[in-house]
């Protein structure tokens, strides 16, 4: 039976983690040699873990979905990378990272995870400089820095708008290295579609080759997930097409807990979705936040003016304009963090401001910062951005403002770990947005790149020797054992049973329903109804999914609506799950927003009293309700507060 | 719009392949091409007819993951940019449009439109890295490195490793896609140190593979999505040579 034991060593915030790292047990090189380590997924997280791993001598198993590890979904983050390197003199800190941080997850994330965050976050520049991640620099040769959301200093290090990509290949560069080395065996286009438990411990998983349909079973002494985030529940996010939970719902079914699957991330900047036909949702980075500035027409004849199109949005006056983050938010004005600037514009779109035909859009403008830098300035910062929002919108906004809409970007929650990064299964660690640890209800922009590398670089290498350890005198994990036969079958049974439908709906078409169930329901604002509501909506579509879904051709080949089947069966169950979560937690804190619970200027009212607490869910059976464990949060060194971004 | 498709149909790896033709209709131009085919492929299902495959992930013109020769061309008709960023707006209400995968010696086709480009990972795997392990490396701004040199090492770390230089050259030849890797870490003074070793382990990699020589036609510069220029390939001409004296 597990148990919630957060294992957050006793001592001062500052030494807890010099304490830890002390304390803990390490394996010698010649053992090291004998343990064997399973990653899922290649991305920042499982990158850099499996070669770091690889590095100190175990023996690494990485598998991905894509065709190779550089596809991972960390390629597509544009604007940078945290850390508290204080190298503009701005009065940066450790203490200063930590803080904002976890002010900006809402008060709802573990003080000492994150304090561990932003002690290490230095060490990852350091890190990918000496890979050659070429970073942007100053004339004199030193690194550049920019500001994000949530925070008054400039500390995110940046690779103009392609951080992500620079980031991951240096990690994949990394891993490249151990592959040649043989000390790692890569397996691209290989799905993990279940977790092997045997003695209550991680001994393994189950894949199916994503070419030729094989369904394979792999052992190791301990298994690494790192395969990224959910958001993809809503059909349409910023997530890549391939981006799924069902290796961490797999886990969870097996008896991983998994936390706060409510907190979702709405990023406020992305492309305004067109039309019903839409396949996925682009981000324009939160760095144009730093100049461009966010606006909707004060005056409604305006409005329908733009709407209509007998108006640009160059012919309205400055004094016509409502630069409401500035009007309402002094003090960080447009660098507000994601959610308070995602519930504004639905503020304004709600009010009927919104600036495109559907009403849902915002102007974010350049125009400010154009004439103050010049044309040539702007480029050189955001010119890769600026060309991709015009080949998609047929938009200039070197001339135009871009329109802009809030979308589902990242999601806090995810697999419950202890302070080694552990699990409930003992064995099966969980990293980057696959676990929950850091963000608390609110991710702050340029954290994720940062977590993704804190976790596989410098806290996992070290916390997975206290458990491997004891696992010396352990042989070669047997693939052929009741446990391994038994999810084996549970996978083959699965997809015959899908096979075996052939009803009248695709894969797609449920998709979408799926995602319009959880945005209008469980999205940026939700109630106690809308969230009873998706439950049972979500529930009906799943017992539809098993009787009406037509995936055609077979297992034994590249089948990519299988795919799309396999992962929409677990979205369907994460989409409940996600909402039960929210109806559990009767506060609004970062990015989950009751609207039942506000202040009288309409900003998320926590209550700290009855929630300060992050909620566990533990796996019963099919279509039964889940157990709610409670991990209760306790903050020492930061006093809990409302949220002030006004002065 | 109403369109016509011809695409390659081909079973698997061993199968013989063939032109089918397709028929969409009501397509909006703000349509991606790739949602275009989604919507080609929620027809065939309804159809009882079996989708056609194709690899795409990100969307966003970054994973390097989508591919497709669309009228001989790699991406399709736009410049810079990958299929998933190239929109309907960019054809014509009737038009026929040709669509085929990467066809290149070195990326063997796995099932209809996708293929298998593990031969770039293999290139990569064979030096195209600076050999730090993990921690115990000096601090970010311990090495002051010239504006100009980080800037040109980023315009050669934009490559997505798509394989259009590749298929879309005459020969075959992959330098384009060696040349960015050598010349982005060549730029910097962390990458000098294993130069030599760096960029004869990835050509002599290349040219195991099976990839062709470079003839200097420009073709994979004109239709790389991220612009990268064949000026790379001259540095690592030098680079090779070089080493190659030195030895």
């Amino acid at each position: 039976m597990a148990t919630l034991d957060s294992k957050i060593p006793q001592g001062e915030l500052s030494k807890k983690w010099s304490n830890h790292k002390a304390a803990i047990k390490v394996v010698s090189p010649a053992n090291k040699r004998k343990l064997e380590i399973i990653v899922v997924g290649t991305g920042l997280g499982g990158a850099s873990a499996a070669a770091s791993l690889a590095e100190l001598g175990y023996n690494v198993k990485v598998f991905c979905i894509s065709d190779s590890p550089r596809r991972a979904h960390s390629i597509a983050a544009q604007g940078g990378i945290n850390a508290a390197k204080n190298y503009q003199n701005d009065n940066d800190s450790v203490f200063r990272l930590f803080y904002d941080t976890i002010k900006g997850g809402d008060y709802r994330a573990r003080e000492a995870n994150v304090y561990r965050l932003a002690e290490v976050s230095n060490l990852i520049i350091d890190q990918c400089v000496a890979q050659g991640v070429p970073f942007a620099r100053e004339y004199g040769g030193l690194l550049d820095n920019r500001s994000f959301g949530g925070a008054q200093v400039s500390r995110t290090f940046y690779a103009r708008g392609q951080t992500g990509q620079q980031l991951l290949l240096g990690a994949y560069a990394a891993l490249n290295r151990q592959i040649a080395k043989g000390n790692v065996k890569s397996y691209p286009r290989h799905e993990m579609l279940n977790l092997v438990v045997e003695d209550g411990e991680a001994k393994g998983i189950i894949t199916r080759n994503l070419v030729t349909g094989e369904i394979e079973r792999f052992g190791a002494h301990a298994v690494v997930i790192a395969s990224g985030g959910y958001g993809n529940v809503f059909f349409l996010s910023t997530n890549a097409m391939n981006s799924n939970g069902s290796a961490a719902f797999q886990c969870y079914r097996k008896g991983a807990w998994f936390a706060n699957p409510c907190f979702t991330q709405i990023h406020p900047t992305c492309i305004p979705v067109h039309g019903d036909q839409q396949s996925k949702l682009t981000l324009m980075s939160e760095s144009l936040r730093n100049d461009g500035r966010i606006w909707v027409p004060k005056k409604m004849e305006d409005v329908k003016a733009i709407r209509s199109g007998a108006k640009k949005p160059t012919d309205i006056p400055e004094e016509d304009r409502d630069y409401y983050l500035e009007r309402r938010y002094p003090a960080f004005g447009n660098l507000v963090p994601r959610d308070v600037a995602s519930r504004a514009a639905k503020e304004r779109c709600d009010a009927g401001y919104g600036v495109n035909e559907t009403g849902l859009a915002v102007f974010l403008d350049f125009k400010t910062a154009i004439e103050r830098l010049g044309k040539e300035v702007i480029r050189q910062r955001y010119g890769n951005l600026f060309q991709m929002y015009e080949k998609i919108t047929d938009v200039n906004p070197y001339e135009q403002p871009m329109q802009i809409f809030p979308a589902v970007h990242y999601t806090m929650g995810g697999i419950w770990v202890d302070y080694n990064l552990m699990t409930t299964i003992p064995g099966l660690y969980a990293i980057g947005e696959a676990n929950f640890s850091d963000h608390g209800a609110n991710r702050l922009g340029a954290s994720a790149l940062m977590q993704g590398l804190a976790d596989g670089y410098f806290v996992l290498p070290y916390t997975i020797g206290d458990y491997l350890s004891h696992k010396i005198q352990t042989p070669k994990t047997d693939v052929n054992t009741p446990a391994f036969d038994e999810a084996e079958k549970a996978v083959k049974e699965k997809i015959a049973r899908i096979f075996s439908i052939q009803g009248k709906r695709s894969v797609d078409d449920i998709h979408k329903e799926l995602g319009h169930i959880m945005w209008e329901n469980v999205g940026m604002a939700r109630t106690k109804e809308s969230l009873e509501k998706a439950i049972k909506e979500v529930q009906r579509l799943r017992a539809e999914f098993w009787k009406d879904v037509k995936v055609p051709g077979t297992n034994e080949e590249f089948n990519q609506e299988l795919e799309k089947a396999l992962r929409l069966s677990d979205f369907l169950e994460l989409g409940e799950l996600m909402a039960r979560d929210a109806l559990n937690r009767n506060e609004s804190c970062g990015g989950h927003f009751r609207s039942e619970y506000q202040t009288a200027e309409g900003e998320a009212l926590r209550d700290d009293e009855h929630y300060a607490y992050v909620a566990v869910w533990e796996y019963t059976g099919e279509n039964k309700e889940p157990v709610m464990h409670k991990e209760e949060l306790r903050f020492e060194a930061v006093h809990l507060a409302q949220r002030n971004y006004k002065d | 719009m109403n369109l016509t498709l011809k695409i390659w149909r081909q079973k698997n790896a061993k199968a013989k392949g063939a032109f089918e033709t397709y028929h969409v209709e009501n397509i909006s131009p703000d349509t991606s091409f790739l949602e275009m085919l989604d919507i080609l492929n929620n027809n065939l299902i309804h159809e009882g007819k079996e989708p056609v495959v194709f690899d795409h992930d990100c969307r966003e013109g970054i994973c390097g993951m989508c591919s497709l020769h669309i009228n001989g061309h790699a991406h399709g008709p736009d410049s810079e940019i990958t299929t998933c960023q190239l929109h309907m707006r960019k054809f014509n209400d009737g038009d026929t449009i040709v669509i085929e995968p990467w066809r290149s010696a070195a990326f063997p086709v796995i099932k209809d439109l996708a293929v298998d480009r593990s031969a770039y990972d293999k290139i990569l795997q064979a030096g195209g890295f600076i050999s730090v392990n993990t921690g115990g490396v000096p601090d970010a701004n311990a090495i002051p490195i010239p504006k100009a040199d980080a800037d040109e090492s980023m315009d050669a770390a934009a490559c997505i490793g798509c394989g259009a230089c590749a298929a879309t050259c005459k020969n075959g030849s992959a330098m384009l896609f060696v040349a960015a890797r050598v010349s982005s870490l060549a730029k910097l003074p962390q990458g000098r140190v294993e130069g030599a070793r760096r960029a004869k382990a990835m050509v002599a990699k290349m040219d195991e593979l099976g990839f062709g020589n470079c003839t200097n036609t420009g073709a994979c510069e004109a239709e790389c999505p991220k612009a990268i220029s064949i000026a790379h390939i001259a540095r690592l001409n030098r680079e090779f040579l070089s080493a190659k004296f030195k030895d």
